[in-house]
């Protein structure tokens, strides 16, 4: 095709092409970027392959092999906390086990409790109350500028060990009792009628649900009737009036708490939690609750004042204000840095062996140092806590998909 | 014409007003005000007492010198001295030149010298140190007077600090026969800390930033290995890196190699930080807008070039605070090195409560450990934050 009064595209284009032939190859882009990705690729390669060389080399000298035969031999060492049953005579994939299943116990009981105390602070951090504002500041300044390993040792051999015997227990309540063996709560014991249970409150959850989306439905086409004013919180008392009805007249009580009754020795019943697992838990609850605090504090902050003006213009209460405005956007902002503290904590849960509590870590030294396999060891153990981190990333970052979905 | 201007009214509260607007505003916090106030009442009588009367705070005094400086032979002494020196003078001088930001460092780092003077008096490492230790506080404010009134160009100085990191890792650890050699299984206490954090941060950093560009790098080989590393090093707890270094690395060295135990920490850590560095410069590259590269380009320039005179001066500023940040977490991490048994100040800390006369003086040695820890990280998040606005980052 052709322009007239204007050079054809095929003559321009030839002497182009011709130029771009004479672009000699170590200047040419392609090539340049073709030889510094492969560059790279060698050199990371041959690093890899030097060290491997030399572990081969070095494990050869020692009479050791690379390989995981030894998950299925007698492990012979004790675990003193374990949430499944175990003995010394079990393999040590029973043993590395046990760690993983402490490590993600603790892990996971360490955010619940966490997040609950940290937006407590956080919020204490905003009041309106100098003082308790004060107090606060003052108390995640102090932990947030201490190392950890530190904070656990003073709850460890400071707090704990001063702990009363078992005959003087301090009780919470009576359901709780915190002594030097260790913290003393209610077990939940599953009964037969819980599935029942869940399945009744979950049906009736639905029906209530579909009974509002019919009723907004109505309320669009104009139909509008007294009653939908106050749909939502009719329904949720109707499903609460189902939930606690099926509770008392199910056969047998979908969930029981099997309390610790006070023995002459000890303690029976319950759930032992031992003092390295309290040290430990208490240790990070603290120590991460400070950090969400702050992350806490900020969300809330970054929420504009004319928000909250605004809303209160529209004739919004205070409560609804926090619960339909300030707090979808506030979470917005938390979720992210949130996340990375969930991460933390996690990956701190592995001074566990600072306090002996038998975690992923403390078993996989133990392991490293009576198997004399200690590179398959290590291999297992990060790629574990590799995977923990991915998951709980992974997890945080959908439901941060789903908070995000609000945004315009 | 002359119009009477009227001062705007005052917005100071009188002290009767502020306690009823601050502290009993309503029922609730009134009752909340009372509450506090008697638990921190408590709390401050029974601190106080256990402070001034029953704790032992001789095992502390007696053992100062082992929490400064571990095993150090006494008298080799004088070159950790020296450097100290050279640091406060040059903390000093900065603080002189550039303002009130670095002036919160030097402050602080005059405080605890003064404080660690005033415990010196009671304890048994001789007068001669604390004077010494006295006469550091004191070149901090000289090294001010001098940086204030300009007698020294603010280049000099930036080139001074460069020179004496090097410069005084090698006084402390020994070059030539004058300076013997101090084996690094002797370095203990707060020195080891503070050598552990600040090799860890220094040496991690040109890592970090090479990790940073390439994992925004648009060669796919380059930006894999990069993301691989940092993702897989930020997935794993520094405690599994340390160990790793402490156990495995014998195993992946050529067998005459033999790297001592220190210098395996510190290239655990480093490497460690290396990953979490990375992000953060990744954070100030992302933060430069697209118009600057675009003109880089429009320039003529080469992608190297790009990256060293135009993204880099740009993204490195603005990631100084999170890079302090991270350098106080790192600086807090390094007690983790007690685990694979280091005497750094925490593991120093419990050696000290293993002999027999400090038994049971845990909350009197904690406490210690804790104020050094806590009045480094405080100063420097402090100076992060006022660096933070004084950069006007998230204001521009």
């Amino acid at each position: 095709m052709s322009v007239p009064g204007l050079p054809s595209l095929e003559v321009t284009s030839t002497p182009a092409r011709q130029q771009h032939a004479a672009v000699r190859p170590w200047r040419d882009i392609r090539v340049l970027r073709l030889v510094t990705q492969v560059a790279v690729l060698l050199a990371v390669g041959i690093g890899i392959g030097f060290l491997a060389n030399n572990l081969t080399s070095a494990m050869a000298d020692r009479n050791l092999t690379f390989g995981y035969g030894f998950l299925g031999q007698r492990a012979g060492f004790e675990i003193g906390d374990s949430p499944v049953p175990y003995s010394a005579n079990d393999t040590y994939g029973q043993a590395f086990l046990v760690g993983v299943l402490n490590t993600i116990f603790l892990s996971v009981v360490g955010m619940v409790l966490a997040t609950a105390f940290g937006i407590v602070l956080g919020v204490a951090r905003l009041s309106p109350n100098w003082l308790l504002s004060r107090v606060v500041s003052g108390y995640v300044e102090i932990i947030r500028n201490t190392p950890l390993l530190l904070q656990l040792f003073v709850i460890y051999f400071v707090v704990l060990v001063q702990l009363p015997p078992v005959q003087d227990s301090i009780s919470v309540g009576g359901v709780v009792f915190l002594n030097q063996r260790g913290l003393f709560v209610p077990a939940p014991q599953v009964s037969s009628t819980l599935v029942q249970w869940l399945a009744i409150v979950v049906v009736a959850t639905a029906l209530a649900i579909a009974g509002r989306m019919l009723g907004s439905h109505l309320e669009k086409d104009g139909r509008r009737n007294p009653l939908s004013r106050h749909a939502g919180r009719i329904s949720a008392l109707a499903v609460l009036v189902v939930a606690i009805g099926a509770w008392v007249l199910l056969p047998e009580t979908p969930l029981r708490f099997d309390l610790p009754i006070a023995g002459r020795f000890n303690f029976s019943g319950g759930l032992a939690l031992s003092t390295a697992f309290t040290a430990i838990l208490v240790g990070l609850v603290l120590y991460t609750a400070a950090f969400i605090a702050e992350v806490i504090r900020g969300g809330i902050q970054a929420v504009s004042r004319g928000q909250v003006e605004a809303a209160h213009a529209l004739g919004l209460s205070d409560a609804d204000t926090l619960r339909l405005v300030v707090f979808p956007q506030a979470l917005r902002i938390i979720v992210p840095p949130l996340t990375s503290q969930y991460l933390n904590l996690a990956k701190n849960s592995s001074l566990a062996i600072a306090v002996g509590y038998p975690d992923l870590f403390k078993v996989g030294t133990t392991m490293a140092n009576q198997t004399g396999q200690p590179i398959s060891v290590i291999v297992l153990v990060m790629g574990t806590y590799l995977a923990i981190s991915l998951a709980t990333s992974l997890l945080m970052n959908l439901y941060n998909r789903r908070v995000q979905v609000l945004e315009r | 014409m002359t119009t009477d201007v009227l001062a705007p009214p005052s917005t100071d509260l009188r002290p009767a007003a502020w306690l009823r607007k601050n502290l009993f505003s309503s029922v609730a916090s009134s009752l909340v005000t009372l509450l506090i106030g008697a638990l921190l009442l408590w709390l401050a009588i029974n601190i106080g007492q256990w402070a001034l009367t029953e704790a032992r705070w001789d095992v502390v005094s007696r053992n100062l010198r082992l929490f400064l400086i571990g095993q150090y032979p006494a008298d080799q002494a004088w070159r950790l001295w020296l450097s100290l020196l050279v640091l406060s003078v040059l903390a000093g001088m900065s603080a002189g030149l550039f303002g009130h930001t670095i002036r919160v460092l030097a402050v602080s780092v005059s405080a605890i010298q003064g404080l660690l003077a005033a415990m010196m008096l009671v304890s048994p490492v001789g007068p001669l140190i604390t004077v010494g230790m006295l006469a550091n506080a004191v070149m901090v404010w000289a090294g001010w007077v001098v940086g204030v009134r300009r007698l020294v160009p603010r280049r000099a100085v930036v080139v001074a600090w460069l020179i004496s990191i090097p410069v005084i890792y090698m006084l402390i650890s020994g070059f030539a026969t004058q300076i013997p050699d101090v084996s690094t299984n002797l370095w203990g206490g707060l020195l080891l800390t503070i050598l552990l954090a600040v090799v860890g941060i220094l040496l991690s950093f040109p890592l970090g930033v090479l990790l940073a560009l390439g994992r925004r790098s648009s060669l796919p080989a380059i930006r894999i290995v990069s993301t691989a590393y940092i993702e897989i090093i930020r997935g794993v707890p520094l405690v599994t890196i340390l160990f790793m270094a402490d156990v495995m690395l014998p195993f992946f060295l050529p067998g005459e190699v033999r790297i001592d135990r220190v210098i395996r920490a510190m290239g655990g850590i480093t490497l460690f930080s290396a990953a979490y560095v990375a992000e953060n410069v990744r954070g100030g590259l992302q933060a430069i807008p697209t118009g600057q590269i675009e003109a880089a380009q429009a320039l003529g320039l080469h992608s190297w070039q790009m990256n060293l005179f135009i993204v880099l001066p740009q993204a490195l500023r603005s990631v100084i605070p999170a890079n302090v940040g991270l350098f106080i977490s790192l600086l807090k991490d390094t007690t983790l090195v007690a685990i694979i048994g280091l005497a750094e100040l925490l593991g120093i800390g419990q050696s000290i409560l293993a002999q027999p006369a400090s038994l049971g003086a845990h909350l009197e040695v904690f406490t210690f450990v804790g104020v050094i820890f806590f009045v480094l990280c405080y100063a420097m998040s402090q100076a992060s934050y006022r660096l933070e606005r004084q950069l006007g980052v998230g204001t521009r």
